[in-house]
């Protein structure tokens, strides 16, 4: 999920109109990329990092604006320094219109591939996603058309699986990419709530094909990871949200964590519960084209506490043997020892150590952080027990686009 | 007993500092009792969207919240220290800079230390009535957001006298809550502090040209060779600009109301647009005038043996003083000053070192006729023929040699008959204030603004320019 290589960018820019020149933001911004003469305060697009640390100390908003630029003409200091007025937005080449990735999608973004040590290429087959369609400013707005819980009615954990229809408005996907949803209200600042990312775990034609609509896997977070209760604000937003109800949404995100294409390619993916999103989409899209025989394994670890608290547990257990190899791992089932996913990933060492050497294997991980170093310890250690070196195919898989991990 | 940690957030240590917390802890019962007496009148019960400092990382020190004034958190920021840092001018040039006050430079700082934080009660005095007559929530906001930093910057000051000059220190403390704005006994030290703030007009005058002075006099002491208060004066600085925001905008809101006005109803005559209920371009321009010739009185006579004095002794510095390609010691440098010669203004060079005070006016004037260009795109806009401009630095003096003058905007000297004609051209008069006066009126509903001002441009955080900035308890 890197921020897609294009040449449009979104250009920081001062007011001059507003700026009083106070020199708030100069001094307060950590890098040295603002500067000023006797008559602009002015932004260095060779140096700012979008870090936002100057917006708030700014006293008059004038610090908070932005252009959308071809790269290759940025507005340079001299021509910002000339400037009495901020200029109009300028046309964009259309395919370049919206390829603005809002900073705070880039953070969370940043975050979730943080181990594996940033983003990665996508698969060399993957399908060319479109991305950041819709803006934070201009959302697009989703019909939810259902809303089922996936859990046991005993479970501890309330999942449900909700279809978004997006009418007439654009809003193409493809399995793995992530879209954004605005909670509405405002947060205990005053300030309009973050977007939130959300999985796609529908197929790139749709839950219900050709009807522009997709699915996601929403957890209702109740506590945050230290078991203190709270209400988060997205998910049960989405939660509660009845047949009908609008939503939202930002995106599509994601041109990293996308499936291999071509026939024969192989998936090898790890999840636990929400993570399970992404995976799901994946299968689905290879479901729906089993007729076309393209050949290549599936292999799925899915962790969860128990049965019943495993999203999709009774449409899995109805898959074919033969066209996916699921291993589950419960870590809360009654009268059996814990297990979690990397226990099961060792005690199918051999067949996961010969698909990781495949070059056309392909390795998803999602799911809550922390889970990705055990994961990686398991494959080393199956690597290293079956004559295989992790330590240099590790990153080939990298560099390959074939390692791909989201941990939230 | 308070719980410093929590009420004051503070970046000094306070909590382990036993000393320091029983000073502060006689001193902030009394300025609480001075805030109610003197602070924004009946305003204690109000829900205020307050920006408050809770450490001065750039995430810490712009928190937005609903705040009751008097629970504002009264915080104690030093910038960061800056490691290695060194005087940078005057005699101790290169030396380490001072942890603690030099015993020889103990006066002059403490006098430094007293005249800064005496401006800053002063303003909350001079504006304690405006509450009353905001022309919209959002100024109301704007207004008490001013307080409560001025009253910050109290505690600020404060905190160095306490901090540093043990017994004196203390003393000074009390004075300054002891002074009161315009009080004929027990004035306010500097002069323009002790002017009245009695309408919104004069008010966004005093923010844009007054606290304008505050950023030079704070970026002159954020040189200082006493690091203590040359890093808490930086942390000052990025607080004041809202100030000169509230100002810069407030006069343009001012000027773009008019110019709608003007072309609403095709005139500049100004019976006719104060008849409509707006302030006339010329009152704006008097109005101008004024508080910009008093502010050239705060930065001192123009030649000064003190000013000096602080310089070379490292205690005081020039405006940007490390980005200047000099010596820093100013041996043998001239400056030009203003005399009255054979009837005339005329330059004449005086040693440098004397004339640090016109230098930082100068430096000033440069910054604030900037900003007035800035609001003269308003009716360049609208198509309207009318520019302001600020007026010759010896106009309207009160200190210094160029008292004893009358000199007229564009800078010729008149005799008293002539200024006495212009007079009501150049300067507010009585019926000017009078009908400014009149106009002022609470408006106190969400996105309603009185007739004399636009909107504003933006909201404060990103805010709508509609949101409830205020809320009557
Ligand atoms: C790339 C990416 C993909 C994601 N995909 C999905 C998805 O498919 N389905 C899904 O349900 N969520 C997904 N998330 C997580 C989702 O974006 C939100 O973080 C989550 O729904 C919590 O948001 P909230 O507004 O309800 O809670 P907030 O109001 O943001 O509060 C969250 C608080 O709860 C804690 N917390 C407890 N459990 C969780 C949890 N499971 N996830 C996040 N925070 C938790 C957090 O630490 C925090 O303190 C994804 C996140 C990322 C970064
Ligand atoms: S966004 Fe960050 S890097 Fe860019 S100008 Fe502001 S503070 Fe500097
Ligand atoms: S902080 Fe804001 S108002 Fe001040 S100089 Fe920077 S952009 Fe201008």
């Amino acid at each position: 999920m890197d921020a897609p290589v294009t040449e449009v960018f979104r250009q920081h820019l001062i007011d001059p109109e507003i700026c009083i020149r106070c020199n708030t933001c100069e001094e307060t911004c950590p890098i040295g990329a603002i500067s000023h003469d006797a008559r602009n305060y002015v932004v260095d697009p060779a140096k700012c990092e979008n870090c936002t640390a100057c917006i708030a100390p700014c006293p008059t908003g004038a610090i908070d604006s932005w252009r959308q630029v071809p790269r290759a003409s940025a507005y340079s200091l001299a021509e910002q320094l000339g400037w009495d007025t901020l200029p109009p937005q300028r046309e964009l080449p259309a395919a370049a219109a919206s390829s603005e990735m809002p900073p705070e999608v880039a953070r969370i973004v940043a975050d979730a591939t943080e181990g594996q040590g940033g983003a990665a290429p996508p698969p060399w087959s993957a399908a060319h996603p479109y991305v950041n369609l819709h803006s934070v400013a201009k959302p697009a707005i989703a019909t939810v058309s259902g809303n089922f819980r996936l859990t046991g009615e005993d479970a501890s954990s309330d999942v449900r699986h909700i279809v978004l229809d997006f009418g007439p408005v654009a809003f193409p996907v493809l399995e793995g990419q992530t879209i954004g949803v605005l909670p509405p209200g405002t947060d205990a600042h005053g300030r309009p709530h973050h977007p939130r990312l959300y999985s796609v775990a529908s197929p790139r034609e749709g839950e219900r094909p050709r009807y522009n609509n997709l699915a996601l896997t929403v957890k209702r977070v109740t506590e945050d990871h230290d078991g203190t209760p709270m209400r988060g604000v997205a998910s049960n937003h989405l939660c509660d949200l009845a047949k009908g109800d609008t939503v939202k949404v930002i995106g599509p995100f994601g041109t990293s964590f996308l499936m291999p294409n071509h026939p024969g390619a192989n998936l090898l993916m790890v999840c636990t519960g929400t993570g399970s999103a992404p995976m799901r989409a994946m299968t689905e899209r290879r479901r729906r084209r089993i007729a076309l025989n393209e050949g290549g394994t599936l292999m799925l670890f899915f962790g969860a506490r128990r049965e019943e608290e495993l999203p999709y547990f009774g449409p899995l257990l109805k898959l074919p043997k033969d066209f996916i190899d699921i291993n589950f791992a419960f870590s809360r089932s009654p009268g059996e020892p814990k297990r979690y996913v990397q226990d099961r990933i060792r005690e199918r060492g051999a067949d996961v150590a010969r698909l990781i050497a495949d070059p056309d294997t392909f390795v998803y991980i999602c799911g809550l952080k922390g889970m990705e170093d055990g994961v990686a310890q398991a494959f080393a250690d199956v690597c290293r027990a079956h004559g295989h070196d992790w330590e240099t195919l590790l990153p080939a898989l990298r560099q390959q686009g074939r390692y791909h991990l989201e941990t939230y | 007993m308070i719980n410093y940690d929590e009420k004051i957030p503070n970046n000094v240590g306070l909590a382990d500092n036993r000393t320091l917390q029983r000073a502060l802890e006689h001193w902030q019962p009394e300025f609480q009792s001075w805030w109610a007496d003197m602070g924004p009148e009946g305003t204690t019960n109000h829900d205020v969207y307050l920006r408050t400092a809770i450490s001065v990382d750039p995430k810490g020190w712009a928190h937005f919240d609903y705040v009751k004034m008097p629970d504002y958190r009264w915080g104690i920021f030093l910038a960061p220290a800056e490691a290695g840092r060194k005087v940078n001018f005057g005699a101790h040039k290169g030396e380490a800079a001072w942890q603690d006050v030099p015993g020889e430079y103990r006066p002059n700082l403490r006098r430094l230390i007293v005249t800064q934080g005496d401006t800053e009660p002063a303003s909350v005095e001079q504006q304690r009535h405006l509450g009353l007559t905001a022309p919209s929530l959002y100024d109301l906001r704007n207004l008490f957001q001013v307080n409560v930093e001025e009253g910050r910057h109290l505690w600020a000051m404060v905190y160095l006298l306490h901090a540093y000059f043990g017994r004196d220190g203390r003393e000074e403390a009390e004075a300054l809550l002891e002074r009161r704005s315009g009080d004929a006994d027990n004035p306010r030290i500097l002069g323009a502090f002790n002017e009245k703030t009695p309408d919104w007009l004069s008010f966004f005058m005093f923010t844009y040209f007054t606290d304008r002075d505050g950023k030079y006099q704070l970026a002159s002491l954020a040189e200082s060779g006493f690091d203590p208060l040359a890093r808490t004066c930086r942390f000052m600085l990025t607080e004041e600009a809202h100030h000169m925001f509230v100002g810069e905008s407030g006069v343009g809101r001012v000027i773009q109301r008019t110019c709608d006005a003007m072309n609403e109803l095709r005139t500049d005559d100004p019976a006719k647009l104060r008849a409509a209920g707006v302030i006339d371009l010329p009152t704006i321009q008097r109005y101008l005038n004024f508080h910009f010739s008093v502010t050239m009185d705060l930065f001192g006579a123009d030649v000064s043996s003190n000013a000096a004095t602080f310089y070379s002794t490292g205690l005081k510095g020039r405006f940007d003083e490390t980005k200047i390609g000099d010596d820093h010691l100013l041996a043998g440098a001239s400056y030009p000053v203003l005399e009255v010669r054979g009837g005339a203004l005329q330059a004449v060079e005086v040693p440098a070192l004397n004339a640090l005070n016109e230098k930082l006016r100068d430096d000033y004037i440069r910054d604030a006729a900037a900003g007035v260009e800035r609001w003269n795109r308003i009716p360049e806009k609208a198509g309207i023929p009318f520019r302001l401009r600020v007026p010759h630095k010896a106009f309207h003096r009160k200190i210094g040699p160029l008292a004893a003058v009358h000199v007229d905007p564009d800078g010729h000297v008149v005799d008293a008959a002539t200024w006495a004609k212009h007079e009501r051209e150049w300067l507010p008069s009585a019926e000017d204030r009078a009908f400014v006066a009149s106009l002022m009126g609470r408006v106190a509903e969400p996105g309603r603004f009185a007739n004399w001002i636009a909107p504003p441009a933006r909201g404060i955080n990103n805010q709508p320019v509609d949101f409830a900035y205020v809320r009557f308890g």
